[in-house]
């Protein structure tokens, strides 16, 4: 059983989920990961599982191994999710369908299966991810922000519930970032939308973990239900 | 052992570990009589929580399932399968066998 801290991110072979477990695996983290596609890595302190984020017997079968083999979970990271910019009357039910299980089932039963192992120990860190989309009202992606919505409040209402457990749970609400989420994303609309956040930048994978790292400290046993969007949106 | 007297074990244990967390006066005994929920019962939701979660994780260490003990079923049941000790084990069987027979 290994004495370092445990965590777990979704979404973890690409963008902002491996920049997080790597930045966490360089500060000593054991780091469980997972995504439909593999992850290439020596890292030691690393494993990784390939599954769907919305599969209940994966996940469940992951967990049950992560309570066996490493005995405890002290974070776990929601980064997972799947974007589609369409305009509502063009977008198809499978769509939706899809970023919903994605974007709001897969937290939501990560966040129960997670908080199912640190209560035993009385301490948890979950922190999800939100979007600007979501207050932004963005235009064309309707489903996609209203899932971010959801996971807003389920962060909101799921740190109520997990708190006699010693569980926070917080959202970190990125501003676009370059990655293969915003990468077919016409180059005028996201002029457009950069130009409504206070501070007009794309944001960095390091603004990112700044946030993450900041929900993540011992410190913020007292911050929960929180979330911290970038660029002053 | 036979299956009803491992479950009992399972939930025994489960018991053991919550009550750990719990005032002298809200823990829950050991027998299979013993009210759990309800009028009489001595777990408030919080401590239901942790004995389903206690149960689900001994579960899937005994018997390799991964049950889900809270589901819509139990829930609207007219007398609650986690009432006594006796009603929870008698559940956990029948999801078993259910699992066993699928």
């Amino acid at each position: 059983m290994p004495e370092r801290p445990t965590m777990l991110i979704t979404g973890a072979s690409r963008g902002i989920g491996r920049h997080l477990a790597e930045h966490y695996l360089a500060q000593g983290w054991q780091v469980v990961g997972c995504s439909r596609g593999p992850f290439e890595t020596e890292a030691e302190n690393y494993r990784h599982y390939c599954l769907d984020v919305a599969d209940e017997p994966a996940v469940k079968k992951m967990f049950g191994e992560i309570r066996g083999q490493l005995g405890r979970l002290d974070a776990l990271i929601n980064n997972a999710g799947i974007a589609s910019m369409n305009h509502a009357l063009t977008t198809p039910l499978a769509t939706v369908t899809r970023i919903m299980e994605t974007n709001v089932v897969g937290v939501f039963l990560f966040c129960r299966e997670a908080a199912k192992l640190m209560q035993r120990r009385r301490f948890g860190r979950i922190v999800n991810f939100a979007s600007v989309a979501a207050p932004l009202k963005l235009e064309g992606e309707a489903i996609y922000a209203s899932s971010k919505a959801a996971v807003i409040t389920l962060t909101q209402i799921l740190a109520r519930e997990l708190a006699d457990f010693g569980i926070t749970v917080n959202a970190v609400g990125p501003s676009p970032v370059r990655t293969d989420l915003v990468a077919g994303v016409p180059a005028a609309t996201m002029d457009r939308l950069i130009g409504r956040q206070a501070i007009r930048r794309f944001g960095e994978m390091r603004d990112v973990a700044n946030v993450v790292d900041f929900f993540l400290r011992a410190e913020s046993d007292f911050i929960t239900g929180q979330t911290i969007f970038l660029g002053g949106v | 052992m036979t299956e009803d007297a491992k479950i009992i074990a399972i939930i025994y244990d489960a018991i053991d570990e919550i009550n750990e967390l719990l005032p002298a006066e809200q823990q829950a005994q050991k027998s299979l009589d013993a009210v759990l929920v309800g009028q009489a019962g001595c777990l408030d939701s919080f401590g239901l929580v942790n004995l389903i979660v206690a149960v689900e994780q001994r579960v899937n260490d005994e018997f390799g399932i991964a049950l889900t003990l809270a589901d819509e079923r139990a829930m609207s049941r007219s007398r609650s399968p986690f009432r006594t000790v006796a009603t929870l084990r008698d559940y956990i069987a029948g999801l078993l066998k259910e699992v066993a027979d699928a």
